[in-house]
Order: structure tokens, then C-alpha cells, then sequence
């Protein structure tokens, strides 16, 4: 089985389409539930038969899950490193789940159910990572639309539930909820007035936590965070969900303050270094992944102040997405040594760019 | 002491199991235990040497603590510590009271707030499955007289039931 991405509906990030609110610093807003099916042991401790009839389970339910009606089944243990990195660069599958951890295969029944705006993995570290993207700031519309899928869907699986502990999780530091309420937000504007620190500090005194664009692990780059809920236990969906979009809603205003504030006291620096980092991306000839990232943070937030007009935000995410390594080893149908991959992100950038009309200047 | 398997009478036997060098305890009420065939004319010890093979029971159990074995998947405390990993639902059975501390000490609580949930009632097309190898593993475990772990799939049959 090769992947094929035109089946995927809107390739899966629908989200790109930047049409939220403040879809400008907030690329997109997620709610994501961990759940385990009754009857079946956690998938880390699962044989392989198991994790089938698990993935077949899920499968059998599908037509009665309006949530996930016209949903694309992805098999992941059927699909080559390349493919799998490149559902992982959409954010549809974790770094785990695409195997991509300790490189080699991904395990068998690991697969990735992708419907329009909400996605399930199957047999994750637990057996249902369900997954529902928004674009822009909408967490409460993201968890409308997830609370909707999990009812759909837990009426048709039963899952591991205690009444006192909740929602069983392989982790106990899902238990509970099983809940991540999460954005991906651009900060540039903190980053550079130096307030950053200050702010995930404070971000963290409230029981929020932050990681970079690919989570877990992943290095913040082009000043891109991922700012989500840290506990699962204790709190309901609602105030998980609620408590995460107020405070975010208070760092989209410092970082729109911070904004003011660079443009007031430094207007023509930041104007300049903005430029450049768009010429660069208009005609470099050879783009490292980090270089590509921070320019297009550059871009963005020049388009964020006005200075550039006629970018779109959604050209802007899907070259942050679409530029990514396996991205366009994928699209080059084949694999890609680093210099032929920072030669192609060049390109593609280039070509993208070069499309957008009525560019100002 | 509540009994480990009906959760309403008093404990009054202490069931030390021993399977492959981890030590595992159970608290039965007289009529749990006797629905095991075992034998409990005599109940709680009562003269000094009791109270102190008991104690050094006891004390034995906790050293072995680590090696406590969820009955259902075969993941041990020792494993979870190594890996930050449950085996399965039943393993938050089996180191409730290990895992009601961490929990705290994580989340700041242990006591889930949110949607009740409850498996639906119509029988999933896998479900059927699930139980036949549920059963057939409770009748393996019967047989070797493996009760604790006969003990938690007959709570995982009920679930699914």
C-alpha cells in the first residue's frame, strides 16, 4: 500500500485553511482523548493479534460513528519511513505511532483513521488517540466537536472506565479526563521584547505546559509553541478546556501588545529584518529546515503587523507543513540527501511565494 | 479490612500466593474464600505466635511489594516503575493504592471529576470474542488454582458482560 495523499479529506490539515479567530498567531486549536477498549491489554503489552482486532473493532464501528462518516483508514504498518514521517508532519500521527522513534516498522494494527476535521490513531501507546482539529483560536469549538466523537464512539466500543479514576490510560499522567486541550501558537513578538520567559513561567504556575510545533520532545523552532493542559485528573473536560483557552486568549494579548510595542520603539529594525527574511525566502537557492522555519516566523509576523500585504496566513501554514524533510522526499518520489532536501524547501518556497500576488513593497 | 473480592464483608483471611518469585496478597471475606474451597473455621490468629508469623508475613509482603503481579496482564509494580507504563485496566486494580498516591501527586487529585461513562449495552462484534478468551482463560487459572488472577478476570468478564 503506497499513501496517497488526495484521499485524505483537505490532506488531512484543514486546519491550515487559517480561518479562526486570530488564525494570524494561532495556527490551530486541539482537543485530543486517550481511550482504551475494555476486554483488550494496553497496546505497549498487547500481542499483534490483539492490536488487529483492536484496529478491526474500531473499523466494524465506523458507519455508525457520524463523527468519523466518509473517514480515510490509514495503515501504517503498510506504509514506507517516508509516508509515515509525512502523516507526522501533518500532526496525524505521533512520533511513536508512526514508528518513527526508534526507525524501523511501525508496529502492526497502527493506523490513523482521518475523517474532515477529527482523526483517531489506532493502537497508540493507548488503543484510541482521538484527535479534532480547528483552525485559528477555537478551542471551544474543537471541544464541542471531540466531546461529540467520543460519545459517538463510546457508544460503539466500550472503553476501559473507573468510576474513580476515570479513563484508563496506558500513562497515568493521561488518567483521568485522558484529555489535551492544546494550540499551536506564533510568538515572535514575545520572543524578541524578551517577555517569553516570563510568560511560560507563568504559564506553568497555572497547570499549563509548553513544547515545540511536533510536541513531546520537539525543540521549539521559529518561535512556534504548543501550549496545553499539563494534568488530566481532578478537573472537568469543560474546565480543562475552558481554563486553557482563557489563559491563551490573555497571551494572544501580550503577544499583540508585545507587537505594538516593537513597531513603537523599533519600527524601522524590525520592518528591515522582516524584509530580508522575506527576500531570503524569495530567492535563496538552498533552505535548512531551521533557517526555512525562522524566516517564515519573520514572514508571518511581518504579515501579522501589515507590513506585507497579499501573503495569505494559509500560504504561510502550509509552508511551515508542506517544507518539512519527508514532506518533499515524498513529493520528489524518492529519498533525498540533506543538501537535495534544503535545495527542493528552497524551490518550493520560492514557487509558493512567487504565486501570491499583489505583494506590496 | 474490606474483602479484595466482593468489596462488602470484612477480610478475614490473608491469601499469600507465590508464582514465579513475586509474592501476592489477598484479602478474602469467609464467604469469598470459601466460594474458593478454602478453609476458614479458623479466622483471624489469635495467640502470640501468630500475631507474629503475621507480622513477618507482613513485612515479607512489602519487601516483595515491588514484584506484586497485575493478575490479568502479568505486569508487575517493578515493570511499571521501569517503564511508566500500565499493562492494562486491571492493572489500576492491582496497585490502586500505589497508583492513588501518584496519582495525588501528579494530577493533585485521584478523583476523576469529569463524564461518567458507562460501555454500552448491545454487545460490540468483538466483544464475543473478548469474553470467550476471558472465560477460557479463567477456566486455565481455576485449574492451576491461580486465584487472584481468576479472581480479576472474572472482574473483567463482568465488565464486558
Amino acid at each position: 500500500m503506497t499513501l496517497d495523499l488526495s484521499l485524505l479529506p483537505e490532506g488531512g490539515v484543514p486546519w491550515l485553511a487559517a480561518s479562526g479567530e486570530h488564525a494570524d498567531i494561532v495556527l490551530s486549536s486541539r482537543i485530543r482523548l486517550a481511550r482504551n477498549i475494555a476486554g483488550y491489554a494496553f497496546s505497549t503489552r498487547s500481542r499483534d493479534g490483539e492490536r488487529l482486532r483492536v484496529l478491526a473493532q474500531v473499523r466494524a464501528a465506523l458507519p455508525r460513528v457520524r463523527s468519523l462518516a466518509h473517514s480515510v483508514v490509514v495503515r501504517l504498518d503498510e506504509l514506507s519511513q517516508v509516508e509515515r514521517q509525512v502523516l507526522h508532519e501533518r500532526h496525524l500521527v505521533s512520533k511513536e505511532l508512526a514508528g518513527l522513534e526508534t526507525p524501523g516498522e511501525a508496529r502492526s494494527g497502527s493506523a490513523v483513521l482521518v475523517s474532515h476535521e477529527a482523526g483517531v490513531m489506532v493502537n497508540e501507546e493507548d488503543h484510541l488517540r482521538l484527535q479534532l482539529f480547528r483552525s485559528g483560536f477555537d478551542v471551544a469549538g474543537a471541544f464541542a466537536a471531540a466531546q461529540r466523537l467520543d460519545r459517538e464512539l463510546g457508544e460503539e466500543v466500550p472503553y476501559a472506565f473507573h468510576t474513580e479514576f476515570g479513563f484508563l490510560t496506558s500513562c497515568p499522567t493521561n488518567t483521568g479526563t485522558g484529555m489535551r486541550a492544546s494550540v499551536l501558537i506564533h510568538l515572535p513578538g514575545l520572543v524578541l521584547t524578551q517577555e517569553i520567559a516570563k510568560v511560560l513561567q507563568g504559564l506553568q504556575q497555572m497547570g499549563l505546559t509548553y513544547r515545540g510545533l511536533y510536541g513531546e520532545g520537539s525543540e521549539v523552532i521559529g518561535n512556534y509553541f504548543q501550549i496545553s493542559n499539563q494534568t488530566t485528573l481532578g478537573r472537568t473536560e469543560e474546565e480543562l478546556a475552558e481554563h486553557l483557552a482563557r489563559v491563551v486568549k490573555r497571551v494572544v494579548e501580550q503577544e499583540m501588545e508585545a507587537r505594538r510595542v516593537l513597531l513603537r520603539d523599533a519600527g524601522y529594525i524590525i520592518e528591515d529584518k522582516l524584509w530580508r527574511a522575506y527576500g531570503t525566502l524569495r530567492h535563496a537557492r538552498s533552505l535548512p529546515a531551521d533557517e526555512a522555519m525562522n524566516l517564515l516566523s519573520g514572514v508571518r509576523l511581518a504579515a501579522g503587523l501589515q507590513l506585507l500585504s497579499g501573503l495569505s496566513v494559509y500560504t504561510l501554514n502550509k509552508l511551515l507543513i508542506f517544507t518539512q524533510s519527508a514532506h518533499l522526499a515524498f513529493e520528489a518520489g524518492r529519498a533525498l540527501t540533506e543538501s537535495e532536501t534544503n535545495l527542493a524547501r528552497a524551490r518550493y518556497v520560492r514557487e509558493a511565494l512567487a504565486n501570491e500576488a499583489g505583494l506590496a513593497g | 479490612m474490606l474483602c479484595d473480592q466482593c468489596r462488602e464483608r470484612d477480610a478475614v483471611l490473608n491469601l499469600t500466593q507465590i508464582v514465579e518469585n513475586a509474592v501476592t496478597q489477598l484479602h478474602l471475606c469467609e464467604k469469598c474464600a470459601a466460594e474458593r474451597g478454602i478453609e476458614t473455621t479458623v479466622s483471624m490468629p489469635k495467640t502470640a505466635l501468630g500475631e507474629f508469623l503475621q507480622a513477618a508475613q507482613q513485612q515479607a509482603a512489602q519487601i516483595a511489594g515491588d514484584a506484586a503481579r497485575c493478575g490479568s496482564c502479568g505486569t508487575s509494580l517493578r515493570d511499571f516503575r521501569a517503564s511508566g507504563r500500565l499493562g492494562c485496566a486491571q492493572c489500576y486494580g492491582a496497585f490502586e493504592h500505589s497508583l492513588r498516591d501518584l496519582l495525588r501527586r501528579v494530577h493533585g487529585s485521584s478523583k476523576h471529576v469529569g463524564r461518567q461513562y458507562r460501555a454500552p449495552a448491545a454487545a460490540a462484534p468483538d466483544r464475543h470474542t473478548a469474553l470467550d478468551d476471558l472465560r477460557a482463560r479463567l477456566q486455565s487459572a481455576i485449574r492451576d488454582e491461580e486465584f487472584e488472577t481468576a479472581a480479576s478476570l472474572r472482574d473483567q468478564i463482568r465488565t464486558l458482560e
